[in-house]
């Protein structure tokens, strides 16, 4: 029992972060991501962590120091939240055009106004284009796992693209549960240290970021999009490698649970996916052929897995975001997979906005409507007067 | 060995008491006693000192999915006893639930102790008397760890002592056993 450690998933993402050695770390403070910056300063005040720790003066500031030191060849790490997400969307598409693995950890909160700092998914969505690959976790060791994993994933050279590890506000960010720590040799083993395609070096100077013509710009996006593809693939053999080496498994596109019968499929992310566990037990026990498949990348999106567990299953869909003017983002991406290729149904349900709680007894209401053929496309669940 | 049900328990205190302490020493106690899935967490939102503040725990033998709030307690513990004046502390405790109480009355003082098993300690006493204070004022949660033991069998109070000597060290530490052992002794029981 050694090597377990109990915690939040703020303080357990510091530790992962910590022990993949990152040269430099650059990061502001922002609820309900404070206590993963202050683990990581806390880290280097002790020594463990013996990088380069950067404050800086906003996330925009944390996400171009990230970039700057990523260009020199060196692994980095940052945190941020919901507006500090925000602040730094124009950074996001530059740490992913220039091709630089910045691994970053966002804690999935609202944006306001209204203030609120709880659970929401519309800061990472709406930062879907940036071609960063995003994560979705459902509990404080698969955050330890997939920061480890993410690094790996980001610095191979097929992706070389940086990865955006989401969580929950407070639901997983401020609770603690037990979580299995390697070795940092073992860790070291997993993780070999970054070798850059290109990096700024003042002996050999370089430019970069210069002007771009049109058919090489589109070659650039075209190769992104390659490298999101490659990521699918390899996010596959990282999860079973990882699995072999340390026993444990979160899925790897997706997390499949009672799947192989089911009638029906329920799909969703974050800590949703989690609670959902306990509904589909309870709704098997009630003799219904229902599996949950938890998405764990919204990028690159896991199409040919959702068109391939649609063949036998309707599908029913809880986001924790909405593309307003739309439908719930996971909604629709998950319709787009299937067009033309399945004849499934497809429902969605728009739930735990504003971090509003969604407990195993709502997500079964959800999945009982739709089964009782009472269910429209679209639901607001729960909400007071619809 | 087979699967004991899942408890859940809700701490109920005042920010700055450390209930949120209370519930993190107390999961990791669990997980030192054997139950694999444990969970501690406050009430997701900001806390001021002195406003009443909420935190909870789970304890299961095996891992928990569950991400959602608690709302039927198995198990009740308040650290300020005022609380009880304008938190209705006892709403969504399971039938035969238990509820472990801070103050120098006794359970039969309490007139839901006919329908529920209550636990009473003055743990306020106990920190005074060991000053376990912080700006003065009497921080509870350790001493109240020390009674659970005797109203939940998935933890003993030497993995409670020995993670509070993993949290603190030398004086603070020996004070915080101390109390704990105290509390222990003195808890008493309406059934």
């Amino acid at each position: 029992m050694n090597n377990v450690m109990i915690d939040t998933g703020n303080y357990i993402a510091a530790k992962a972060a910590v022990m993949t050695q990152p040269d430099v770390v650059a990061a502001y403070p922002i609820t309900p991501q404070t206590t993963l910056v202050e683990g990581i300063a806390k880290y280097h005040e002790t020594g463990e962590f013996k990088g380069e720790y950067i404050c800086v003066e906003s996330e925009h500031s944390a996400m171009a120091a990230c970039i700057g030191a990523s260009a020199t060849g060196v692994r980095t790490f940052t945190g941020t939240s919901s507006h500090g997400l925000l602040l730094m969307h124009e950074m996001l598409h530059w740490a992913a055009l220039a091709r630089l693995p910045v691994i970053m950890c966002n804690i999935n909160r609202v944006v306001g106004p209204g203030w609120n700092i709880w659970a929401d998914e519309n800061d990472s969505i709406s930062q879907r284009d940036t071609g960063w690959i995003q994560f979705y976790c459902s509990s404080n060791q698969e955050i330890f796992d997939t920061i480890i994993q993410s690094f790996k994933l980001g610095e191979h050279e097929k992706v070389s693209l940086p990865v955006m590890i989401n969580y929950n506000a407070f639901i997983l960010s401020h609770t603690s549960m037990p979580v299995h720590i390697p070795t940092q040799k073992e860790i070291n083993d997993f993780l070999p240290k970054r070798k850059p395609l290109w990096n700024l070096d003042i002996n050999n100077p370089i430019t970069f970021g210069n002007i771009i013509l049109p058919p090489e710009y589109e070659k650039v996006r075209k190769e992104m999009q390659e490298s999101q593809e490659n990521a699918k693939k390899l996010i596959k053999e990282i999860s079973k490698e990882w699995k072999n080496k340390f026993g444990r498994y979160h899925g790897d596109l997706l997390e499949l649970y009672e799947c192989e019968d089911a009638e029906y499929i329920l799909l969703s992310m974050g800590a949703i996916g989690a609670e959902s566990k306990v509904a589909i037990n309870n709704l098997r026990k009630k003799g219904l052929k229902i599996g949950l498949a938890r998405v764990r990348t919204f990028r690159p999106f896991p199409k040919e897995e959702i068109l391939k567990i649609s063949k036998n299953s309707d599908l029913i869909v809880i986001d924790r975001n909405i593309s307003i003017g739309m439908e719930g983002a996971l909604f629709s991406e998950i319709k787009a997979s299937l067009y033309g290729k399945s004849d499934s149904k497809v429902y969605g349900f728009i739930s735990g906005l504003g971090g509003k709680d969604v407990t195993f007894q709502d997500i079964e209401k959800m999945c009982e409507k739709v089964i009782n053929g009472k269910a429209n496309d679209l639901e607001w669940y729960g909400l007071e007067g619809v | 060995m087979s699967t004991r049900p899942l408890i859940e328990i809700c701490l109920h205190g005042r920010g700055g008491q450390g209930a949120v302490t209370a519930a993190n020493l107390l999961v990791a106690a669990a997980l030192n006693d054997g139950s694999l899935g444990v969970q501690a967490f406050p009430f997701f939102g900001a806390e001021r000192r002195g406003a009443p503040v909420r935190a909870f725990a789970r304890i299961s033998d095996e891992e928990i999915h569950l991400r959602s709030e608690i709302y039927n307690p198995d198990i009740v513990i308040v650290l300020d006893e005022s609380i009880m004046d304008v938190v209705d502390v006892l709403k969504g405790l399971k039938k035969g639930g238990k509820i472990l109480i801070n103050t120098r009355r006794k359970p039969c003082d309490f007139t839901f102790s006919n329908k529920f098993t209550v636990g009473t300690v003055d743990a306020t006493g106990i920190a005074l008397k060991n000053e376990i204070l912080v700006g003065g004022i009497p921080v509870v949660n350790t001493p109240i760890l020390g009674a659970i033991p005797k109203i939940l069998d998935r933890v003993t109070l030497e993995s409670i002592q020995k993670n509070i000597k993993i949290k603190w060290k030398g004086d603070q530490s020996n004070k915080n056993v101390k109390a704990t052992q105290e509390a222990f002794d003195q808890m008493e029981l309406n059934q």
